[in-house]
């Protein structure tokens, strides 16, 4: 404990005699750690949306006519027995027809010169969420619309799987990103130490000469990097989000609330991202002492 | 010889060579060095003063040949433990090697605390060591500041502090004006008489004068004669 103290003391000791080093190790790791969590709030709330449409997709399975109650009855229950269907509610085509009207509002009045009603009946078909991914919604409307008596089927727009391939697509890029900004982290901050080192190789070597252990010589190292890898963090996630505070009201603005509700990173990701960010500092002064060393 | 010499051999040296490449540095020398003797290495430069030195903590290997420090054979220690050995040995440099960016205080007390000391012993240790070598009133102050020979006091300082077996110097007064040289050579033979090995490499002669102690005599990398004074 005492031995750790020490450490502590001469890693502060060595940041406060290497400022400008320091300063640029702590600037590194925080626009580092400000890029990552960035694309990861712009995830996490895409995320959010995806999810919220996912869950308004339905399964709607349009009657072919002239089908009875037994029939619907049947068909129900052979809808409700496909794998992942949570339930099926018919819908007459009265009040397929009633929905139409309240959606149209004043334009409905174009509805009031049908001879008959042209709406088929249909199911709505919900689905376990669990189930909400879109192959498997693909699958239940394959399914659906081989079964006898349905017409035809639609679920959801075209669009939505397209913003969600995209989405796929940006995930992708964000995590080689995050992988990349990893390994530039590292090689940073490796080469940071690395300079120290170099600059204080005949202080390392006094000390070797005077009996001092290489865990004596070189944890203060690794204790500098863990320091400026969390201050950095600190510091870019609090950059983060005064950024996502500024942006905040005017995306809230932009977009419907009630569709869309904006959130931060939670407390957890927060200190994981920290805890990612002081590992990079560790593993980048490992990298470069366990070279220093065989030098 | 002094009387307090112990005849038991601190240090063995088995027909040790040292060459860098074709370049000879020491040449087949078989020496032992005693308990509590003060013993001086002298020639010229190029001898092979420093090289014999370093060969003693290991600050250099021998090309063949075998060396025996307090009964560890150097070529079988591993290299995670060379701190053990060197903590035998307290080393005085010519160019004094004091970390410029440390205190007095902070130089001297890195030896007690690389080797895990407690706060409250190296306060006073330190306090002690500093005191002895004449320089307790500049705790704070950083060697740039200190003249030469204020420099190598705290060299001394740090070089007895952790209370080694052992005593290396290596031309501890060759940049220092008589006067600082004279310190020097008495702090030496105060540590001596406290019970230290005390082994100088020098070509200072009045060094050599001022002390009572066996003389070694390197030319050319090799031993010439080792009488006893």
């Amino acid at each position: 404990m005492l031995t750790m103290k020490l450490h502590l003391i001469r890693a502060l000791q060595d940041m406060r005699g290497n400022r400008m080093l320091s300063l640029v190790t702590i600037s590194t790791f925080a626009l580092s750690i400000l890029i990552v969590s960035a694309a990861m709030l712009f995830f996490v709330n895409m995320g959010d949306m995806m999810d919220g449409w996912r869950k308004g997709i339905r399964v709607m399975a349009y009657l072919q006519d002239g089908l009875n109650a037994t029939d619907r009855s049947h068909l129900k229950v052979r809808m409700e027995n496909l794998y992942g269907v949570q339930q099926a509610v018919f819908i007459p085509k009265d009040q397929a027809l009633s929905r139409l009207r309240t959606q149209m509002g004043r334009q409905a009045s174009i509805l009031e010169n049908l001879e008959r009603n042209p709406l088929p009946d249909a199911f709505e078909i919900q689905m376990i969420a669990t189930h909400q991914s879109w192959e498997k919604v693909e699958q239940l409307a394959t399914a659906v619309e081989n079964l006898e008596g349905v017409g035809e089927v639609e679920y959801g727009q075209r669009w939505i799987k397209r913003i969600i391939n995209a989405f796929n697509l940006f995930q992708l890029t964000g995590t080689v990103m995050g992988v990349l900004f990893f390994m530039a982290a590292v090689f940073i901050v490796g080469n940071t130490v690395r300079l120290v080192l170099y600059s204080r190789r005949d202080e390392v070597e006094i000390m070797r000469l005077v009996g001092a252990t290489e865990r004596f010589i070189l944890a203060p190292f690794y204790f500098q990097s863990l320091i400026q890898a969390a201050l950095g963090g600190v510091l870019g996630l609090v950059t983060l989000y005064v950024m996502y505070i500024l942006l905040q009201s005017r995306i809230s603005a932009d977009m419907n609330s009630s569709l869309f509700q904006l959130r931060f990173l939670s407390p957890a990701t927060l200190l994981g991202i920290v805890g990612c960010g002081m590992l990079v500092g560790w593993l980048g002064c490992h990298l470069s002492v366990k070279q220093y060393v065989k030098v | 010889m002094t009387a307090d010499e112990d005849k038991t051999a601190l240090i063995r040296l088995f027909h040790v060579h040292r060459h860098f490449h074709a370049a000879r540095a020491l040449t087949d020398i078989t020496l032992d060095f005693y308990r509590n003797e003060f013993l001086f290495v002298t020639g010229p430069s190029g001898a092979g003063k420093t090289t014999l030195l370093k060969l003693l903590y290991r600050g250099e290997t021998a090309s063949q040949g075998q060396i025996l420090v307090d009964g560890m054979n150097l070529a079988r220690i591993p290299t995670k433990q060379i701190h053990l050995l060197r903590r035998k040995f307290g080393i005085i440099f010519q160019d004094y090697k004091l970390i410029p960016n440390r205190t007095v205080y902070e130089n001297v007390a890195l030896v007690l605390e690389a080797a895990g000391r407690k706060p409250s012993y190296i306060r006073k240790k330190v306090n002690s060591v500093l005191r002895t070598v004449g320089m307790e009133g500049r705790h704070t102050a950083l060697p740039p500041s200190l003249s030469g020979g204020e420099q190598q006091r705290v060299a001394v300082a740090r070089a007895v502090v952790g209370d080694p077996t052992i005593i290396l110097a290596d031309e501890p007064t060759g940049s220092l004006d008589a006067e600082s040289a004279a310190l020097i050579i008495n702090l030496l033979k105060t540590f001596h008489t406290r019970g230290a090995t005390v082994i100088v490499a020098t070509h200072d002669r009045e060094l050599i004068r001022s002390i009572p102690g066996r003389i070694i005599y390197l030319q050319e990398g090799r031993l010439t004669s080792a009488p006893t004074v």
